[in-house]
């Protein structure tokens, strides 16, 4: 029932970038009407184009408003300036709402403004126009940020389901008490359970990547071994979850059903059904604390736009904590004895 | 090694709780090096509990002591490592094969090379033609061979055995006492629980528990003269009536129907013949005086055990 609060398909607030060469008030009047529109969020200026460009690689933004230097001034000449909007249009449905509304409300922003004797440039059709710059998929086409998505929840369900009942069902068939009377320590039992399914993710990761580009058409701008090291170290989060839950769980059955409480909000709340910006901030944090939102990021980053280990950090590292908390607490809970 | 030496176990007033329940109470043993030690009693009286507190997987409430001379408490990993414990249910992985389970339990211990430790043990149990086979197709018999084989294949000094032969064909169990001899004589120690009577007098001490305490423990001429039961043998016809007619005199302690016989025995040697000789004057059943067997004696423990209850 929660989710359904947190599924907007049409979401507001989105993070926004402001890239000006003019300062004028003109300027600042049009940036003011994008903000009244709710659907901006502008949480950076940029400084210059390539400041602009990292901001959208590291998807800290999903917009750029770039006005030009002498905007205000060839404005006032009649020349019709072009104030320019980057979308970063790797996710469609999350995008084609704002840039309509920034359509709509250029109209009317500069009414204010343009009085006196600049009044008839009022008059008729806007005296600029705004360039919609639709990057990494210009069509718009959903399979491009479906496909990539699908890589993550297709990971995440099958990664959890390996290791969750790795565990369990060693207790339930009675073999771990044997495994325990050995000289093992849990830590290698751990690495024991996740190696090999780590081989088995990787499969996956390629015949899904060569489905992706040989049906679909979606290609990869990004580098293929960042692509690579990073979903192993997603795949790695993953099976460390699911190991996790095998040390808690009582019974098969019990870690199934924790699989299942992990996956859902994964699907919901990662952003992979619903654009992440649209949900609202409880949502959003929680989806925060998922390895599939930072992995969307991840792999849709890389593939479409083809950002590289530095615009990534961030999610990265998300990953590389969520890996080790999971590890520690399955190793802490990890009963090394019968008591 | 603080301990003498020549004492493999050595635990005292182990004690442990599950839940409310005491489940082990106060349990004290030694077992010297060599030495073949029998674990008997009755279902859930604390026999697997006991054996887990030896070798590390349980930790006892209170009591403690030394397995090899590792302080059971802290030394588990050293304890881990020269112990070979068999489960009572087949604890090996049924679904990989015969030669792989013996490779991963080498390569669990780190032995050097674990593909010819698994082969030579593959040869010592016959194995060797059905080695690709699962574990889990084997018959019962070869299973518990086969957790055997896997148990001594590191090497370890002392064996605890939980109920190594319940559903296993006499010949099978016969052959598996034989082996567990031939260890014996090797330097092994081997802790065995059992069910099984002629399985007990293979050892070379018995220990008794029920309801979690030790009733008994020696030889077993000392354990039967311990006991000091008079017994008769009964035999004739209609045992069945009479021996519900038995269990209501006083100082008949223990009736126990022996195939065709009815072992009958009580403490109070002088109170037990004059039951026999009342009932032997009727001429309607024959009264013979007899030893008492380990069987007879255990039967009595276990009734008053379960009369302490």
């Amino acid at each position: 029932m929660l989710f359904g609060y947190a599924i907007n398909t049409d979401p507001k607030h989105l993070p926004t970038a402001v890239l000006t060469g003019d300062d004028s008030p003109i300027a600042r009047a049009l940036i003011g009407a994008l903000r009244a529109t709710d659907y901006f969020n502008i949480k950076y200026v940029a400084r210059g184009e390539a400041d602009a460009d990292k901001l959208i690689l590291s998807n800290k933004v999903q917009f750029v408003i770039q006005i030009p230097p002498d905007f205000s001034r060839q404005l006032v000449r009649g020349e019709k300036p072009g104030l320019l909007l980057i979308a970063d249009a790797t996710d469609p449905t999350a995008t084609s709402g704002a840039v309509a509304a920034a359509l709509g409300a250029a109209n009317q922003a500069l009414d204010r403004e343009l009085t006196g004797p600049l009044a008839s440039l009022a008059q008729n059709a806007p005296p600029y126009e705004i360039r919609v710059h639709r990057r990494y998929n210009p069509a718009g086409e959903t399979r491009r940020n479906i496909v990539p998505g699908l890589i993550g929840t297709i990971l995440t369900m099958t990664m959890l389901m390996y290791t969750a009942m790795s565990v369990t069902r060693e207790i339930e068939r009675g073999t771990m008490e044997a495994l325990l009377a050995m000289p093992v320590r849990p830590v290698e039992i751990m690495l024991g359970k996740i190696a090999p399914y780590v081989v088995v993710g990787a499969v996956q990761m390629s015949t899904i990547l060569i489905v992706a580009s040989l049906l679909f058409q979606v290609p990869v701008v990004g580098s293929l071994f960042t692509l690579s090291v990073l979903t192993l170290l997603f795949i790695v989060a993953n099976l460390s979850v699911g190991y996790t839950f095998s040390t808690v769980a009582v019974n098969q059955l019990q870690a199934m059903q924790m699989t299942f409480f992990f996956f859902l909000p994964s699907m919901l709340l990662s952003g992979f059904l619903f654009p992440f910006h649209g949900m609202p901030m409880w949502a959003q944090y929680t989806g925060e604390a998922l390895p599939l939102t930072h992995y969307l990021r991840i792999v849709r980053s890389v593939m479409l736009k083809g950002s590289n280990f530095g615009d990534l950090a961030v999610d990265a590292g998300a990953l590389a904590a969520f890996t080790l908390v999971a590890m520690s607490v399955a190793v802490m809970r990890f009963r090394q004895t019968l008591d | 090694m603080s301990v003498d030496s020549d004492i493999a176990i050595d635990v005292r007033g182990l004690t442990k709780f599950f839940g409310a329940k005491k489940v082990v109470d106060n349990f004290t043993l030694q077992v010297a090096r060599g030495h073949i030690q029998g674990f008997l009693g009755p279902n859930g009286s604390g026999k697997t509990t006991t054996i887990r507190m030896l070798c590390g997987l349980l930790t006892p409430d209170s009591g403690a002591g030394r397995c090899l001379g590792y302080d059971i408490r802290r030394q588990q990993e050293e304890i881990k490592r020269d112990v070979g414990y068999m489960t009572q249910g087949f604890s090996l992985y049924r679904d990989l094969t015969i030669r792989e389970n013996l490779e991963f339990v080498a390569r669990v211990y780190g032995l050097e090379a674990p593909e010819d430790a698994a082969q030579a043990a593959l040869e010592r149990l016959g194995l060797v033609a059905r080695a690709d086979q699962l574990a889990g197709e084997l018959s019962g018999g070869w299973k518990q061979r086969l957790a055997l084989g896997a148990c001594i294949l590191p090497g370890p000094s002392l064996l605890l055995l939980d109920e190594p032969t319940a559903g296993v064909d006499p010949k099978a169990r016969r052959d598996f006492w034989d082996e567990i001899h031939h260890l014996a004589t090797q330097g092994l120690t081997v802790l065995v629980s059992t069910h099984y009577m002629d399985e007990a007098e293979r050892c070379h001490r018995i220990a008794y528990i029920a309801n979690g305490r030790l009733l008994a423990s020696g030889t077993i001429p000392e354990i039967i003269a311990s006991a000091n039961l008079s017994t008769w043998v009964v035999t004739g016809e209609g045992l069945d009536p009479l021996s519900s007619q038995l269990k209501r005199q006083p100082g008949v302690d223990m009736v126990a129907r022996f195939g065709s016989a009815l072992h009958v025995g009580g403490r109070d040697e002088a109170a037990m013949e004059r039951v026999a000789e009342r009932y032997s004057a009727e001429g309607l059943h024959h009264w013979r005086r007899d030893e008492p067997s380990l069987e007879d004696v255990f039967i009595d423990l276990m009734t008053r055990a379960g009369a302490d209850q």
